[in-house]
């Protein structure tokens, strides 16, 4: 049974993009002697030696005549294991909007790279989308190889000048392949000229990259589409809500739970015109009946009583502005269609434009124009049923309509802040035990402390400080380090601006486990963000744990002259884009609880002035 | 769904066991069309479905009907009748259309000409397929469509390969391929001014062996002449023509019995048949499968008359 694949290509004008891709239906059989007999005329016309299969590909009379490619364009072709859609994108920079129409929907984000050029703004703009899109699989595809020589260390040193700007981006699938499109070297066929490497010719990943886990099967979100009533002699009173699983696993049996209204039946069954279904999971279109008459309509979502989307009248978003008639401004409203629900909602505020090659933020934005991406806030007249967009691209995603033209001007990504997640429904299990008796019984109390700064600054030094200072006077003390959790509990994050938030919070319910248990926590993390550092502070005041956030404010010249891993250096040769302090802001701590840095004494007067500071919580 | 295409994946040993949710490449072309389908009954007021008894019309037109399930396909089909139809095709196109219990309504071209609102080529050879965009837009202008169902696919043709599932026409029932709204995830942007309406291809993503595949799967019915049958026919153009009351060879055109099929239904003077002995819808796929023309290239006179053909004719408001 073959599966459906959904491919998404992106290059630049002339890295060879159209010629891969008709390189691939032609190797593996995808287009037809006439569409073949087409092309070999034109290049003919034009002179050209060889057929160009880029021709193929190229399908407006307008992109024939620029010999460019201006829009998404879809392809078609099938081996005995896997059926391919290809959304083929241009390159060039202000067809950004074309670029995340395509891969929107896809599985795999093919990129291409010239092996003679390397990594480009180009690149790092597209894997930047994808990321963004969470497209789950990327293939690098370093083309040209045959220009330079089928050279190794080349390709090598693209690999690796690559992979040190995707760990900021939250791709966790990353495969790269050497090829030549025009010859055709592993794209369909093992080359011969590059005996060193030992890995799939492309199509040959593309037929086997694992996309079965890509959809969630955990969290059930079906969204009312449309509600189907029938009156025949078969089905006197026929009541069936139709929609497209988004996520989850339905049964039926399950207790459902209706939003907004609030209302909670059980599915009844899952037909289909196939007959009744054991269960439903995404992508299927089915319909569902519940066991009970209560009001369910277009724009409603049928979920889990203990597993819910937020409800919010408030979206915070990452936009991608597609009009070039209009920008994004603040102040100005827009219909948002999410899902199955159409709302009106007005753009409150910017909160920064993203440059997508450094990925720094610009905060001094209060508009986006074509093919900019930014943070924006908007305002909903009705409440919309949001997910992060990492957990469910359905509920997790929107277009933005504007109500005078009726034309999609941009397409919004949603970001749910992790702690309003919980459901009021997930109660927390209590134990036998209170806090206090804990505490007394051990003799002891619990406790957080955040060390923030630069890289380079001291936080990790001082915090091992501290922490021996208690474990030598009899109390438990535990160093959460942003290295060493980097490579356990967060090991799956990147430096995205996402996943510093998520490692950030991370770290902060972490340390508010281990200070519910009658620990110090010590955090020691850059932890940039004045929103992510209010993160864990209300994580701890909400518990009634006792917080102090220390800013260790070790100047940046001072930090980049102490430089102890060479990180410095790297960021200011470019290799290290998204850098704090050089390239990404750190945003000075408003209102932290001690200041400390090189004028305030030895390493040992420092640390006694933390504890007296954390003294006076445990008097 | 057919359930045998839903299939465990013995395979999978990932925590959780979501591997053995699994789709086959039919049953995810079926649920994404569906849900198209149902997106436009919940945002549209007047839908029509445009269905010519071509194998893409029939499949659209049972999607739709598994869309709705067990209630009625909540609107009309309608046929832009170009007067040069199979006999066969025309046959089934009754039959079919009221076996499905929908509402067929039949927009003639010839009522165009004879009302002077078009005027008929008299070159010799001539075809109709032109004279369909004037008829195609009164019609949807007469019902009132605000949204009009068209079978075509992105595998056909390049200028097809580049249109939208909803694909936005002006006033005028022009499409602007440069200034096309962007579709992202399954959200489909169904906004439009009164007079406006969007042109929607729930095939959009199907290929030719798709079709073939789920027709076959699903049991559907077919015109006849899709599988290979005897028919006296004669060479033109390179290609095979049949002789019908709409076209007759000249004089140095030689008539001879063959086994043939279609592979597309369009005007009997302008479409083709291949020589074929698939006379069963395996055999077919068996054929489709090995085949080296696409279906428009091997017997549509229609689009050989430029390589920006369908393009011109898409702008001016054509499928």
């Amino acid at each position: 049974m073959p599966e459906l694949l959904r491919l998404a290509t992106a290059g630049s004008v002339d890295d060879g993009k159209s010629t891969l891709i008709g390189r691939l239906l032609y190797d593996a059989k995808g287009i037809f002697e006439d569409q073949l007999e087409a092309i070999r005329r034109t290049s003919e016309q034009r002179g050209q030696v060889e057929t160009d299969l880029a021709l193929l590909t190229d399908g407006l009379r307008a992109e024939r005549e620029q010999g460019i490619t201006i829009d998404v364009a879809y392809r078609y072709f099938a081996t005995p294991k896997r059926k391919f859609i290809i959304a083929d994108t241009p390159g060039h920079a202000q067809y950004t909007r074309n670029m995340v129409t395509g891969a929107s929907n896809a599985h795999v984000s093919l990129i291409l790279i010239d092996a003679r050029k390397g990594v480009i703004e180009q690149t790092r703009r597209h894997a930047f989308l994808s990321s963004m899109l969470g497209v789950p699989h990327m293939v690098l595809c370093v083309n040209k190889m045959d220009l330079i020589d089928w050279d190794q260390a080349r390709y090598e040193h693209i690999k690796s000048d690559f992979m040190e700007f995707a760990a900021r981006l939250n791709v966790h699938d990353i495969t790269f392949i050497p090829i030549s499109a025009l010859r055709g070297d592993n794209v369909v066929q093992r080359s011969e000229n590059m005996w060193w490497y030992d890995g799939s010719p492309l199509l040959n990943h593309l037929e086997s990259v694992y996309i079965g886990s890509d959809e969630n099967f955990i969290d059930p979100r079906f969204p009312v589409q449309y509600v189907i009533r029938s009156q025949t002699p078969d089905n006197p009173d026929f009541r069936g809500y139709a929609g497209t699983v988004a996520s989850g696993v339905l049964r039926p049996g399950d207790d459902l739970l209706v939003l907004p209204s609030g209302t909670t039946s059980r599915i009844a069954s899952i037909v289909t015109p196939d007959g009744e279904l054991a269960e439903a999971f995404p992508p299927m279109a089915v319909v569902i009946t519940l066991e009970d008459d209560i009001a369910v309509s277009r724009g409603d979502i049928l979920c889990r009583p203990n597993n819910r989307p937020t409800l919010t009248h408030d979206l915070e978003a990452t936009v991608c502005w597609m009009d070039d008639r209009s920008s994004l401004a603040e102040g100005k409203n827009y219909l948002l269609k999410h899902s199955t629900r159409t709302v009106r909602a007005m753009a409150e505020s910017i909160q920064y434009r993203l440059d997508i090659n450094g990925l720094h933020r610009d905060e001094a934005v209060s508009a986006l124009a074509i093919n900019e991406i930014g943070r924006v806030s908007f305002r909903c007249t009705e409440p919309l049923l949001v997910d992060d967009y990492t957990t469910n691209r359905t509920t997790g995603s929107f277009i933005i309509i504007d109500p005078a033209t009726n034309a999609t001007v941009g397409a919004g990504v949603i970001r749910v802040i992790a702690t309003t997640h919980a459901s009021p429904n997930v109660v927390r299990h209590g134990g036998r035990v209170t806090r206090e008796d804990r505490f007394a019984s051990l003799g002891t109390y619990g406790a957080t402390v955040l060390f923030t700064g630069l890289s380079g600054a001291g936080k990790s030094t001082l915090a091992a400080g501290v922490e021996e200072a208690f474990v030598r006077s009899g109390r438990s003390a535990f160093l959460l380090d942003g290295d060493n959790l980097r490579h356990g509990l967060n090991g799956d994050l990147g430096f995205s601006d996402q996943d510093r938030t998520e490692n950030v919070r991370r770290a902060g319910e972490v340390a508010r486990m281990f200070a519910e248990a009658g620990s110090v926590a010590l955090i020691a993390l850059i932890c940039p963000f004045e929103e992510d550092r209010q993160l864990i502070r209300s994580l701890h005041e909400e518990a009634g744990l006792p917080y102090v956030e220390i800013f260790v404010n070790t100047s940046l010249e001072e930090c980049e002259r102490r430089d102890p891993k060479g990180l410095y250096a790297r960021a200011r040769a470019g290799q290290l884009p998204g850098f704090t302090g050089i390239d990404s802001d750190y945003e000075m701590p408003a209102h932290p609880e001690l200041v400390l840095g090189p004028d305030s004494g030895s390493l040992s007067e420092q640390v006694a002035t933390v504890l007296e500071r954390l003294e006076g919580f445990f008097r | 769904m057919a359930r045998t295409r839903i299939v465990a994946d013995p395979g999978d040993g990932v925590a959780g066991g979501s591997g053995r949710y699994r789709l086959s490449d039919l049953a995810a072309l079926e649920a994404q069309s569906i849900h198209i389908f149902r997106e436009v009954a919940a945002e549209f007021e007047r839908p029509t479905l445009l269905f010519s008894g071509g194998k893409d019309s029939i499949v659209m037109l049972h999607l739709a009907r598994k869309a709705f399930w067990p209630a009625p396909v909540p609107f009309s089909v309608l046929h832009v009748d170009t007067g040069r139809n199979f006999e066969e095709v025309l046959e089934f196109r009754d039959r079919h259309t009221e076996a499905a219990g929908v509402r067929l309504v039949v927009a003639k071209v010839q009522d165009d000409i004879d009302a002077g609102r078009t005027v008929e080529d008299s070159a010799p050879g001539a075809t109709r397929n032109r004279l369909q965009t004037p008829t195609l837009l009164r019609a949807i202008t007469e019902g009132g469509h605000d949204a009009v169902f068209g079978g075509a696919r992105r595998d056909e043709e390049k200028a097809r390969a580049k249109e939208r599932i909803f694909s936005f026409r002006d006033e005028f029932g022009q499409w602007d391929p440069k200034n096309q709204r962007p579709e992202l995830w399954n959200i489909y942007n169904a906004r439009h001014h009164k007079g406006e309406h969007i042109r929607v291809f729930p095939l959009s993503n199907w290929t030719e062996l798709d079709v073939w595949h789920y027709i076959n799967e699903e049991s559907i019915d077919v015109p006849p002449i899709y599988l290979a049958h005897r028919r006296q026919v004669f060479q033109r153009d390179g290609m095979l023509m049949a002789e019908t009351e709409h076209l007759s060879p000249a004089d140095d055109e030689a008539v001879f019995e063959a086994m043939v099929r279609f592979r597309t239904v369009g005007d009997a003077d302008c479409t083709g048949c291949v020589e074929s002995m698939a006379d069963t819808l395996d055999l077919v796929i068996a054929e489709v499968a090995a085949t080296r023309m696409t279906e428009r290239g091997a017997t549509r006179a229609d689009d050989r008359i430029s390589e920006a053909g369908m393009e011109d004719r898409k702008r001016e408001g054509y499928f």
